[in-house]
């Protein structure tokens, strides 16, 4: 054990020294800022020294060892592995969406905060500490113990790689968001610079690799999150600890929000002009959906060459060139057909009937007309919040990290350090969408047109997604209707909203990469080792000497890696939905077989097997049938939005685990020894025998 | 798997006294979970009027609240099953 301690010691020595580098590192680069570096090419050194650095740890920790690839040779101390899976966690959504959402969601977004971080409770209490005793390399490996035969253990490989790949997908697709927008190369080549990356550390050195890389990525990404949130709520608050003090700026939001959505006070009344407007092109645009429903393709026509007539008139009489490209520009997007002049025309109608409704209360919960909104809204962020929790404790990638650690006692402390790494930004995120808004509302609000907030016209000219104010009412000051904002903006802005030098925005950009790049790590590793271990070794050949394991592995990674961003590139559907799609799946189809595994020994192969199918397939069938992407738009099930469709498959999955043991044959002594084994931390007659 | 395990691997009366403590302890602190999470959040609506530290209640709750009740249950969890397995003597270092 002394040997174990002196090398965690050593690990907390070179850590605290990385850490020193990296602030040092950022000192340095705003000093060179001061002397006039220019801004790109401050992020491409950014870029540069990161990726290099988790690539250099790859190589660093390269091996040919078995258990030191898949599971890092078991001698993780709990407060590393807190910290590895803290990285492996928070994806490239938690870092730069989840404020985000919370600004334009409010309380409802909570959802989010309470159900990635609630899930550790279920990890602690019914998995970690007995996956860790069973203590083999991968969750398929447990579900093929436990239940024997190769049937639950294929069923395990495919859903294992189901939800990490649909995971996988919206990494990549952040990585090349981030690093295009902040190095100006185009999306493709930033999707493949963030892949090789991704490559170097986990190929040579497996899962020992990847917690190493981890760790120094969870470093960069927390720090990259806490600077700027500081240093707002010291301008707004004069305190530096920004989740005490944001509760008072949500009291001023709050004030504010009832200020604007006040027709009688001055603010009130010109936002009131706005909305009328908006009110009013809402109406206009219904009236042409109307028309369209009627006319079909004529009216189409018609339209098309009214705005032809009117770019042609404005040409013969030299109008301004600023008229002659709207009209031109109205022209160009006009839609070709009527199927896309009806989804165009739809979600116009949709904006603008948010944007002429009265702002909802940012802490207001289920905000709603009437009851049955807000009874909906209160119906969907319950089931949202419960698959989250579910899904979080059945993703394979988060589960095997506890595979790691020394023994049973330092997965459960782990579980701890995880929560507590992880919290530090959940704590911090509704925190920073509060500062946020309390500046958009108080400074930008009201402020004129010619003199826009430094940070809105940066942004306004990079991407109107992200941030757009036109003076609707034409007063030239800005209204909050008039602003339109996109939720990735507010962490990405948040440096400069706050004052901060460039470097500041560097270096979340370097954050958001590490956020993206460390989860992508673990899925990659998780899906490369279900198919080398859990297929190639315990099913075709158990016989292949290590050598060929792990080079079978270490191919399939490249081959995985490719996939991945060939899928990316077509870039499939909304990251969100994604995302919240693989904890679904993974809660439906892993959760009830694992806990009915351990804590009931009557739990057998035939239940198993129905469990996980009849959980996979009511989850995947309810999302095809209902999101909208897949266009079947059958109704909803009681109002459950098709993200929550675990809300359907966790149950179905173990009523399946149940029916299927009762009726058939209990497990035999051989399995149910195995369940004792797992379940004391040392049963003191395993001691020295080991049940493998 | 040698199948000679199984005629030895049956926990004795003591072993299963851990075992039953654990269960007794898990489902507690799966209650408090429940209560912290589902049920404030069900009752949100009402519990609007109440404020902690500036924060409406339910907004405090799920922002804050929630999470470190979390925290509390995982590490409390690690504590108290350190002491269970040492009072059982199923402690690894046994």
């Amino acid at each position: 054990m002394s040997g174990q301690s002196q090398f965690a010691s050593q690990l907390k020595r070179y850590y605290s020294l990385y850490t020193g580098g990296v602030i040092g590192f950022v000192v340095l680069l705003s000093i060179l800022e001061q002397m006039g570096v220019p801004n790109q090419t401050l992020g491409y050194i950014f870029l540069g020294v990161t990726v290099s650095l988790y690539a250099g740890i790859g190589i660093l920790s390269k091996t040919s060892d078995v258990s030191e690839y898949y599971v890092a040779g078991r001698r993780i101390p709990a407060l590393f592995n807190g910290m590895a899976t803290a990285a492996d966690w928070m994806s490239a959504a938690s870092f730069i969406g989840l404020a985000g959402t919370l600004y334009i969601s409010g309380y409802d977004g909570l959802a989010f905060v309470m159900g990635w971080t609630g899930g550790y409770c279920l990890v602690a209490l019914f998995l970690a500490p007995y996956l860790r005793k069973f203590g083999q390399y991968t969750v398929p490996d447990f579900l093929g113990a436990r239940y024997g035969g190769d049937g639950p253990r294929m069923i395990g490989v495919f859903a294992a790689i189901l939800c990490s790949f649909t995971y996988v997908i919206a990494q990549i697709y952040g990585l090349g968001l981030i690093v295009s927008r902040f190095t100006g190369l185009d999306f493709g080549v930033g999707v493949f610079v963030g892949l090789g990356s991704i490559l170097f550390c986990s190929f040579l050195g497996g899962m020992r690799a990847v917690t190493w890389t981890q760790v120094s990525q969870y470093v960069i990404l927390i720090v990259a999150y806490m600077i700027p949130v500081i240093w707002l709520s010291v301008k707004h608050t004069g305190n530096p600890v920004p989740q005490i003090a944001y509760g008072y700026v949500l009291e001023q939001v709050t004030a504010r929000e009832k200020v604007l959505n006040d027709a009688n006070t001055a603010d009130g009344a010109r936002e009131a002009e706005v909305r009328a407007i908006l009110k009013q092109r809402q109406t206009d645009t219904e009236a042409r959906l109307h028309a369209l429903d009627a006319g079909g393709e004529d009216y189409l026509r018609a339209e098309r060459s009214l705005l032809e007539a009117n770019l042609s008139a404005l040409r013969k009489r030299h109008a301004a060139d600023t008229d002659i490209a709207l009209a031109e520009q109205a022209l160009n997007t006009f839609p070709k057909t009527v199927a896309a002049a009806n989804n165009a025309w739809r979600a116009e109608v949709e904006t603008d009937r948010l944007k002429s409704s009265p702002i909802a209360a940012h802490a207001e919960p289920y905000a709603g007309p009437d009851e049955e909104t807000r009874d909906n809204k209160r119906k969907n962020f319950l089931a949202l919040v419960f698959c989250l929790m579910v899904g979080t404790a059945a993703l394979p990638h988060i589960l095997m990290r506890f595979y790691t650690t020394t023994s049973v006692k330092e997965a459960r402390l782990s579980v701890f350090w995880s929560l507590l790494f992880i919290s530090l930004l959940y704590l911090t995120a509704p925190a920073l969408a509060v500062l946020a808004k309390y500046d958009v509302y108080t400074l930008l609000v009201g402020s004129s047109f010619s003199e826009l907030p430094s940070w809105v016209s940066a942004w306004a000219s990079v991407d109107k997604a992200l941030m757009n104010v036109s003076d609707i009412n034409k007063d030239g000051i800005v209204q909050l209707a008039e602003v339109t904002i996109g939720g990735d903006l507010i962490v990405l802005a948040t440096p400069e909203i706050a004052g901060l030098p460039y470097v500041v925005t560097a270096l979340v950009a370097a954050g958001g990469l590490a956020a993206a790049l460390s989860t992508a790590d673990g899925l990659m590793l998780t899906i490369a080792n279900a198919l080398s271990h859990d297929v190639y070794y315990k099913m075709i050949n158990p016989k292949a000497p290590t050598g060929r394991r792990l080079a079978i592995s270490k191919g399939l990674l490249l081959v995985v890696a490719v996939c991945a961003a060939y899928v990316t590139s077509l870039k499939p559907g909304d990251i969100l939905f994604m995302v919240g799609a693989a904890f679904s799946l993974a809660g439906s189809s892993f959760f009830p077989a694992l806990v009915l595994g351990i804590f009931w020994k009557r739990a057998n192969k035939i239940g198993a097997i129905a469990g996980m199918i009849s959980g996979l397939s009511v989850c995947m069938i309810y999302m095809y049938i209902t999101y909208p992407f897949f266009g079947v738009n059958a109704p909803l099930w009681w109002d459950i939005n098709p993200i929550s469709a675990g809300i359907f498959g966790i149950p179905v999955g173990f009523v399946g685990v149940i029916l299927g043991s009762v009726l058939s044959r209990p497990p035999n002594a051989k399995v149910q020894a195995l369940v004792d084994y797992v379940r004391y931390p040392n049963l003191a007659r395993d001691e020295g025998r080991g049940i493998f | 798997m040698k199948s000679g395990v199984a005629k030895v691997m049956q926990a004795s009366e003591r072993q299963q006294r851990y075992w039953r403590s654990n269960l007794h302890m898990t489902s507690i602190l799966l209650a408090i979970w429940f209560v912290a999470t589902f049920t404030v959040s069900w009752f949100a609506r009402e519990l609007q009027t109440l404020t902690i530290l500036g924060f409406p209640l339910p907004f405090f709750m799920a922002a804050q609240g929630a999470l470190l009740i979390y925290l509390l249950l995982v590490g409390f969890y690690a504590w108290r099953m350190g002491k269970l397995d040492e009072k059982y003597g199923v402690g690894e270092d046994a």
